[in-house]
């Protein structure tokens, strides 16, 4: 079924492959060189790693970013599921309008603005970053949401409330099970940008609130560290296990679904 | 279509969740539990209330806030700008604009260069992402569906690594004593390291490398769906196969083309981190002005005018794309 296919265009996508991951597996081999210097072979070692270990900083500081990430991305979904489920009804949610860094700047100046009014919230810190985070998530969460909303078929909804539910035991029982892989697209999205945000966080943190991006930021200004290096080579094995093992998941769900459907058709 | 379902890895999770989720919600007390909460939250007021006030606070009048503030003088205080509503004496109220610092704007080069120079390499860089992702995406959606699957996951992959520390990778690659060069000296290719870091050119590659996957993935998405039948019945009406591709597939992939050029046309345009890692005193862009603004010179007002241009750019940027999405569709 699948066409002809000329041999120049695998090895273009061979060359865009090679593109994407040899920056990636340069980190991953530079972080167990001897050397300090980062692009210099010295010799197998692991001190870095140990290094790593040792850094009360951004050790932290990632422990930070976990937090910020975990709260901000369930507010994300929880107001980013109720902005999709509002909209549906009236068309496409466009909330990314803006880029990081307008999005991080007026948000610090509502804070400041807020803080001259009314004296909340109190300084800058881990709760601005959060509201920020969730603030700038809730976007996205919605418009993964609303694809899976309008997808859904709104006939089981209507056979539900023609049977007496009410509209709340309806979206608990009804709808959320069916958008629950929106959900959880939403959560992981959430979460991966808000630990991987430097731009907004800058803008909106106090003193005593560093997130892991900006330690890292901080350090790769002033040049290349070995320690950066094991701490990026970590986050890619987590990475790659996670969307390794997500996509093995989806195999078996995959052909699990097909076997039910050819035991369906024979019956 | 929207555009974050190309992101299909929380999709394979969740599909494992779902039967789970089902199971959960079936088990007595949290049944009782869902349907205490339905009795609860049957106001519906509610619902709709939580996430517009939301929105309206943090999304809407932080941007008005920004607005007053690019028409403030500049203060030494803290904050450091002035009101703009003054409470004078005999119960006048007097509003003061200052347009200074748009004329400051418009005036400086400084800006009408970061301005342009912001909207040069966003465009190229997203012209060449398409030249780049156009025929590898091509590829993957030829492949054999089993392959499909690998491919694409290996173009979300890096999506979710740090971003930051994939920008930090290319300086151990572009650096003087960096990989490259060091590769090129050591096979005698070059004498003398060539300088790539803090140039145009590393802003380039830093832009199209962390912004590449945004530019296949929709037009992934155009190119799997389309109809392999229609190529077939121009060959058999001996129509040559590059004319086939300029005549048929082309036409058909053009909303992955718009889609996948936006996403990276427009984040590409407020970029802070690229060029400030990459780049060198000759890439001015306009993230990189604002951020210095706000944080180096701690000229609020003016940072705030910047940001309003900024802003004003992109609407018109995506109202553009609006409009040939509307064209695209009508030709359809």
């Amino acid at each position: 079924m699948s066409r002809r296919t000329s041999p120049a265009l695998w090895a273009w996508l061979a060359a865009g492959f090679a593109f994407l991951y040899i920056p990636i597996l340069s980190l991953v081999f530079f972080s167990f060189n001897q050397s300090k210097l980062v692009t210099v072979w010295g010799g197998f070692s692991t001190r870095w790693y140990a290094a790593l270990m040792r850094n009360e900083q951004i050790l932290g500081a990632a422990w930070l970013s976990v937090k910020i990430a975990a709260i901000s991305a369930v507010l994300a979904v929880i107001l980013g599921t109720l902005v999709a489920v509002c909209l549906t009804r009236f068309g496409p949610f466009r909330g990314r309008v803006k880029t990081e860094v307008l999005t991080g700047l007026s948000l610090l100046l509502l804070f400041v603005a807020m803080e001259q009014a009314f004296g909340w919230p109190a300084g800058r810190g881990t709760l601005t970053i959060i509201i920020a985070h969730t603030t700038f998530a809730l976007a996205y969460v919605a418009v993964v949401v609303q694809s899976r909303l309008t997808g859904m078929d709104p006939s089981i909804e209507e056979a539900a409330m023609d049977l007496g539910a009410r509209p709340a035991k309806v979206f608990f029982l009804i709808t959320l099970p069916i958008i629950m892989p929106a959900l959880v697209s939403g959560f992981l999205l959430a979460f991966t940008l808000s630990l991987d945000d430097l731009v907004i966080s800058s803008f909106v943190s106090g003193p005593g609130s560093t997130t892991l991006p900006m330690v890292i930021y901080s350090k790769v200004r002033l040049g290349l560290s070995p320690e950066i290096n094991a701490l990026a080579t970590l986050l890619v094995v987590v990475v790659a296990i996670g969307v390794i093992a997500a996509g093995l998941v989806l195999k078996q769900a995959d052909q699990a679904r097909q076997r039910d459907a050819k035991m369906a058709a024979s019956k | 279509m929207s555009r974050l379902g190309y992101l299909p890895l929380g999709d394979h999770l969740a599909v494992s969740a779902e039967p789970m989720v089902r199971a959960i919600v079936r088990i007595p007390p949290v049944r009782w539990a869902l349907n205490l909460l339905g009795h609860v939250t049957s106001g519906r007021g509610l619902v709709i209330a939580v996430p517009y006030v939301w929105l309206a606070l943090f999304f809407l009048i932080p941007f008005l806030i920004v607005l007053k503030i690019s028409f403030a003088d500049q203060l030494i205080a803290q904050p450091p700008y002035s009101s703009l509503v003054d409470f004078a004496e005999q119960g006048y109220v007097t509003l003061k604009l200052n347009v200074g610092n748009y004329l400051f704007l418009a005036e400086d080069a400084l800006y009408w260069k970061a301005y342009l120079r912001s909207v040069q390499i966003a465009f190229f860089s997203a012209l060449i992402c398409l030249v780049i992702g156009y025929p590898m995406a091509y590829a993957m959606a030829r492949a054999e569906p089993t392959w499909r699957s690998v491919l694409l996951m290996l173009v979300v992959l890096p999506f979710w690594t740090s971003f930051l520390l994939r920008v930090y990778a290319w300086i151990g690659l572009l650096n003087n004593n960096g990989v490259i060069n060091n590769a090129l000296m050591a096979l005698g290719v070059i004498d003398q390291p060539i300088v790539m870091m803090r140039t145009n050119f590393a802003v380039y590659v830093g832009i199209v490398y962390s912004y590449l996957p945004f530019m296949i993935l929709p037009l992934y998405a155009t190119l799997e769906k389309m109809d392999l039948t229609l190529l077939e019945a121009a060959e058999d009406l001996g129509c040559r196969p590059f004319k086939a591709f300029l005549t048929i597939t082309l036409p058909l992939s053009m909303p992955g083309v718009i889609a996948g050029f936006s996403l990276v046309f427009i984040p590409a345009l407020g970029e802070f981190v690229i060029p400030d890692l990459l780049g060198g005193t000759e890439t001015l862009m306009i993230g990189k002005v604002l951020w210095d603004e706000f944080f180096s010179n701690r000229a609020w007002p003016i940072a705030s005018a910047v940001a309003i241009a900024m802003l004003s750019l992109v609407l018109v940027i995506m109202s553009f794309q609006h409009w040939l999405e509307r064209r695209a569709a009508a030709a359809r």
